[in-house]
């Protein structure tokens, strides 16, 4: 199956934004246009996290999920602030085809269940933000989940965390390094393999992406699609032109675009 | 046009899709429209069980059966396919449609398991979900179903082509039925409608069939 080339749009307040290390936000425009660009270069999958959802106490908006979705043809994954199996319903309604949980899930893997009862495990993604443990943590695979979006820290192992989240029904795991996020340094490779191991679901590697030479690493590493913002937001990338130099590379993808 | 709403699918996307080739659609949830209805969709995304019971209860799954059997347009998406057959690995025990005879099984396992064992999980490496992107490459007398790559997000297929059905085959672990179509009856194990331009190509095929 082609490696997916995955573009992210981090909304807030109906504006896509992006930052670094989950910080320090700039705005990059409007959702539905940016999803239909990156539709017609390619993209394979388009995620949206409402980034101030959890934190405001609400699921990620309906509105900007259905003007995305109005022209949008391509695989629609929605996240932020889901907490409950009727939250996921309403962005399905809204338009997503995926939902994609994380703080709500930390606190009770139950719903994990209850979302893979109703909509099946291939419609629930389960977004696992991993930052690097303080020395002491007790997180064995080094890494810790973190929750609300990278402001706290739940003293869980991100991969443990990850193999009991597909044990509960997750059907994806979107595996974000906080530490890589925005940087363009990279994605945290270490990482991606250690959860490889772990699950025997897909793996969206998130975090760090600066271009199709760290999309490749990724992929040798064990992820089956490539999620970025930064690089393609600025227009240091498209989509396909990442593709192409996937390809080039010997990565299987899907082109020609638009096929 | 009607697409049944069963509480558990990407309802939206479907309709989207379609209001883009503009069709008029009004989702529903009874069982007279869609037994009256030009065209019926019935949308994937959802658990086996849960679909069914959601169809059941209402006496929608009485009337897909019938329009099916009929052989009147109606489009199957995903689960949508599989809900046509028998029943389901993912649900032992549960009955579905019955258009035709078969079981959907899980992706990366060759038979179904005995009767009362349930299913394991594939140990061959295969990432299960399938997600993304695959080859859809249809026999030469399919009309509606056409090749090219199509979004796939499913555990479970079937194996073998329907009985009287024109069927379409992608591989994942081992070759399955992408679409199986019967004039306008169509299945896809694929989401036509989050399928770009090939999807589209398919959907606007379907409404003229």
């Amino acid at each position: 199956m082609p490696v997916r080339v995955v573009p992210c749009l981090d909304v807030r307040e109906g504006r896509v934004v992006k930052g670094v290390n989950f910080q320090a936000l700039a705005d990059h425009g409007d959702p539905a246009a940016l999803a239909s660009a990156y539709e017609a270069q390619g993209a394979d999958e388009i995620v949206l996290l409402d980034v101030t959802a959890t934190a405001a106490g609400r699921a990620a908006r309906a509105e900007t999920v259905r003007q995305v979705r109005r022209e949008l043809s391509a695989p629609l994954v929605v996240g932020g602030g889901v907490s409950g199996v009727s939250d996921a319903a309403a962005l399905l309604e809204a338009g997503a085809d995926k939902v994609s949980v994380n703080t709500a899930a930390v606190r009770d893997p139950a719903l994990v269940e209850g979302l893979a009862a109703r909509f099946g495990a291939q419609c629930v993604v389960v977004a696992v933000d991993a930052a690097r443990a303080p020395a002491g943590s007790g997180c064995k695979s080094g890494y810790e989940a973190m929750v609300r979006a990278g402001t706290e820290a739940t003293g869980l192992d991100a991969v443990a965390w990850a193999r009991t989240a597909v044990a509960a029904g997750a059907g994806e795991i979107l595996l974000t390094s906080f530490d890589r996020d925005g940087t363009r340094s990279g994605y945290e490779l270490d990482l991606l393999a250690q959860t490889r191991a772990a699950v025997d679901v897909p793996i969206v590697a998130s975090g760090g992406a600066d271009g199709p030479d760290h999309m490749a690493e990724a992929v040798a590493a064990g992820a089956d699609a490539a999620l970025a913002a930064s690089i393609f937001h600025t227009g240091a990338w498209t989509v396909e032109r990442v593709k192409q130099v996937l390809a080039d590379a010997g990565v299987r993808v899907r082109l020609p675009v638009g096929a | 046009m009607t697409v049944v709403r069963t509480g558990a699918a990407n309802l939206a996307s479907v309709v989207a899709a379609l209001e883009r080739l503009d069709c008029q659609v009004s989702p529903s949830g009874g069982a007279g429209e869609v037994a009256r209805a030009d065209r019926v969709v019935l949308p994937g995304v959802g658990a086996f069980a849960a679909a069914r019971d959601a169809i059941a209860a209402n006496g929608v799954a009485d009337a897909l059966r019938e329009r099916i059997e009929r052989g009147r347009p109606t489009l199957g998406i995903c689960l949508g396919l599989q809900l046509m057959a028998e029943g389901s690995a993912e649900a032992p025990g549960v009955a579905g449609l019955g258009v035709f005879a078969g079981t959907a099984v899980r992706l990366g396992v060759r038979r179904a398991a005995p009767s009362g064992l349930g299913t394991r999980p594939s140990a061959n490496g295969l990432r299960v979900p399938q997600m993304g992107w695959n080859l859809v490459e249809p026999d030469e007398d399919c009309r509606v179903v056409s090749g090219g790559y199509a979004y796939f997000a499913n555990s479970y297929c079937l194996r073998e082509r329907p009985e009287g059905w024109k069927a379409a085959w992608s591989s994942y672990g081992g070759r399955f039925v992408a679409a199986a179509e019967r004039g306008p009856v169509v299945g896809c194990q694929f989401h036509p409608e989050i399928s770009g331009s090939y999807g589209r190509a398919l959907l606007s095929r379907w409404i003229r069939a």
